[in-house]
């Protein structure tokens, strides 16, 4: 053994782990949606899934769309791949002859699958997906989720009014797009709103230590932290903060990384006074809200989270549309959906010019508190 | 502020310096490029995170037996993929090549039975409320690890020199056919180091995982590039040297972290294996290569 093969095992280790179819009356309207349902983000496409499958159910006892027609959902899993979005789409609109595209998971996907629908013109409707650019696609591709642009603003702004912050820290994970992207929006913001930085500091996602860089912070008495991290460096950051002892008077405010219930799994009582902005909580209040999560409980025996809402006003919207459309027309509903005027579970809803959502006003700032995620009053 | 971060300095070059002991046991005695030591790491931690939730033991027995487990699992993954290597007297780079497999393949095993998410050690297992010492903020896992890193040292040092099966794996080290020869059972001392080294290894991912609570099927991964860096600058196989360069490994990190910007922590892991190579090339108490251990 010398030191020379150690060197290039270590380089070949480090680069290994760098490593419309024609429908007759009374005949079911068909709908596609591709989803993650296997592999790495299955948890957010089954959630995706029983939120239309719940609402679809819904609608269709309720007498369905176009004066008695059901929705037919059919299923393709793109398990977070890209080729594999491109192919449930053309297999979904070639053979299936779908009327209408929902999804796909992944922002990701999206840019893949949503041209296929574009050029056959389709319209097709993204539930999940918040990466910038995702409606420039074409004049067919949609969203009914928030992009993250729009959701830390409003979680600053609120911790500003409640906690008078004037001075801040800022840290984010710099080898994450995702984090990064936040990072780049909380700055911004920040900078609005008149917050003074104090300092930045970045990590990897893959740290576990960030005493270094709390332990300076700590010193520079900021009136709170703002986080932008995925939930697994987010909860270990929380509790080193805390265990180093940057007093919970310092709230934290974190970026949609956090919206996840590891941070006070990871975090543990150390996770109280985290603030989080998110398009929808569990525990919003109004009879719409209580009867959705009653059923999806009823029927899943589970708790619907954030993705599950988004999928199940998605579908009303899309049922809306159908009957502003008139018939099962693909051009015809494009243009009834951007009519959108919807009152759901993620509160008034319509499509602004770019056919994302016009607004953040059913964005909620909520806190953990005893490990659950609660409105901040 | 200064106080705080020599003592979260200490801290994390004591877990480095824990992580590379058993690494460079590996390279020194077995002269195998070993990647499946970081999949060890992970599987130390997963064991005593399921006799923890599982097997309701406490803290003390379910690390013993997360060390044992993995320290096993080396055993038979070693025998399994890198016997039939030295049986055929293969290249030192073909161990690099089928441990890289093996690690890959075990960290998807770990996956597949685990998942990805990151999970933690109940929180009151080990009393986690920092205490206040003077400027110092410190949390009692951390003592732990300080504690454990330096008797580990003296233990080990204590086994090579001093024990018949430590001679005998430092005759191994030096010459595996005159040993074999003279009577040394080179098979046992394989297994024996096989044990040590992954034991090591686990004790680091318990550790490590109760203090960062962060266990995850990948967590041996970004361990392995600051290892490789330790063993190299310390010098392979030496021990004392494994110390020293964790030491100064995570003074170095946490200093830049703290003082100059937290972007360049990772670039002086590296800036300092460049540096250690061309100022001791043969590590930090460079003596001759292939007599070490």
């Amino acid at each position: 053994m010398n030191r020379r093969t150690v060197l290039a095992a270590a380089a070949v280790f480090s680069a290994t782990a760098a490593l419309s179819g024609l429908a007759v009356a009374a005949e079911p309207v068909k709908v596609g949606a591709i989803e993650c349902l296997t592999g790495p983000a299955a948890k957010y496409g089954t959630m995706i899934k029983a939120g239309f499958d719940l609402a679809a159910e819904e609608i269709n006892a309720k007498g369905g769309i176009l004066k008695g027609r059901t929705i037919e959902l059919i299923y393709e899993d793109s398990a977070a791949q890209k080729e594999q979005a491109i192919n449930a789409a053309k297999k979904l609109i070639g053979r299936d002859h779908v009327v209408a595209l929902l999804g796909p998971t992944l922002s990701n996907e999206m840019f893949a699958a949503g041209p296929v629908a574009n050029e056959r013109g389709l319209p097709i409707i993204g539930t999940s997906n918040t990466a910038k650019g995702i409606t420039d696609i074409g004049e067919f591709v949609f969203r009914t989720s928030l992009p993250e642009s729009d959701v830390l603003p409003v979680t600053l702004k609120k911790a500003q009014a409640k906690f008078g912050i004037k001075k801040v820290a800022l840290l984010y994970s710099n080898d994450d797009a995702f984090t990064k992207s936040g990072f780049d929006v909380f700055k911004e913001t920040l900078e609005k709103l008149g917050i003074e930085i104090a300092t930045i500091e970045t990590f990897s996602v893959k740290d576990t230590d960030f005493s270094p860089q709390l332990t300076k912070i700590k010193s520079l008495n900021v009136d709170a932290l703002v986080v932008s991290a995925l939930a697994e460096a987010g909860g270990g950051l929380v509790l080193q903060a805390r265990q180093l002892g940057i007093p919970k008077t310092v709230p934290i405010i974190g970026g949609n990384g956090f919206n996840s219930p590891k941070i006070a799994e990871i975090a543990g009582d150390s996770a109280d006074g985290v603030i989080i902005g998110s398009p929808w909580f569990i525990a919003k209040e109004g009879a719409q809200n209580k009867n959705f999560v009653e059923s999806f409980r009823k029927k899943y025996n589970m708790d619907p989270d954030q993705f599950a809402a988004q999928a199940y006003d998605t579908m009303y919207i899309l049922a809306a549309a159908f009957d502003r459309a008139g018939e099962a027309d693909s051009k015809k509903l494009r243009d009834a959906l951007t009519k959108t005027d919807n009152n759901g579970l993620l509160g008034p809803f319509k499509f602004g010019a770019d056919r994302s959502p016009a607004t953040a006003e059913g964005v909620v700032v909520t806190t953990i508190k005893g490990g659950k995620f609660t409105l901040l009053q | 502020m200064l106080a705080q971060q020599l003592f979260n300095a200490l801290v994390l070059g004591s877990v480095h310096a824990l992580f590379a002991l058993g690494f460079t046991l590996t390279f020194g005695v077995l002269r195998v490029i070993n990647l499946l030591y970081g999949f060890y790491v992970a599987a130390g931690a997963f064991a005593a995170l399921v006799a923890v939730q599982s097997l309701g033991l406490g803290l003390w027995a379910a690390g013993a037996f997360g060390v044992v487990v993995a320290g096993l699992v080396a055993v038979v993954c070693d025998f399994l993929v890198l016997t039939p290597l030295r049986r055929a007297k293969a290249p030192e780079l073909s161990s690099l090549i089928v441990t890289l497999g093996g690690v890959l393949l075990m960290n998807s095993l770990m996956q597949i039975v685990f998942g990805a998410e990151v999970r933690r050690f109940p929180a009151r297992l080990l009393g986690q409320d920092a205490v206040t010492i003077g400027p110092l903020v410190v949390a009692p896992i951390q003592l732990v690890i300080i504690a454990t890193v330096f008797v580990l040292v003296a233990l080990l040092f204590w086994f090579m020199e001093r024990t018949r099966l430590g001679t005998a794996i430092r005759a191994v080290a030096e010459r595996p056919d005159t040993a074999a020869l003279m009577g040394v059972n080179v098979g046992l001392v394989v297994a024996g180091v096989s044990f040590l080294s992954a034991a090591l290894s686990a004790t680091a991912g318990i550790l490590i995982g109760l203090n960062f609570n962060a266990v995850h099927p990948y967590m041996g991964e970004p361990m392995m590039l600051r290892g490789f860096a330790i063993i190299i600058i310390g010098g392979l196989g030496d021990i004392r040297g494994a110390l020293v360069a964790g030491l100064a490994l995570g003074f170095l990190e946490v200093m830049t972290a703290g003082y100059v910007s937290s972007n360049l922590k990772e670039a002086v892991a590296f800036t300092a294996l460049i540096l250690g190579l061309w100022l001791r090339p043969n590590g930090l108490f460079g003596r001759a290569s292939g007599k070490r251990a």
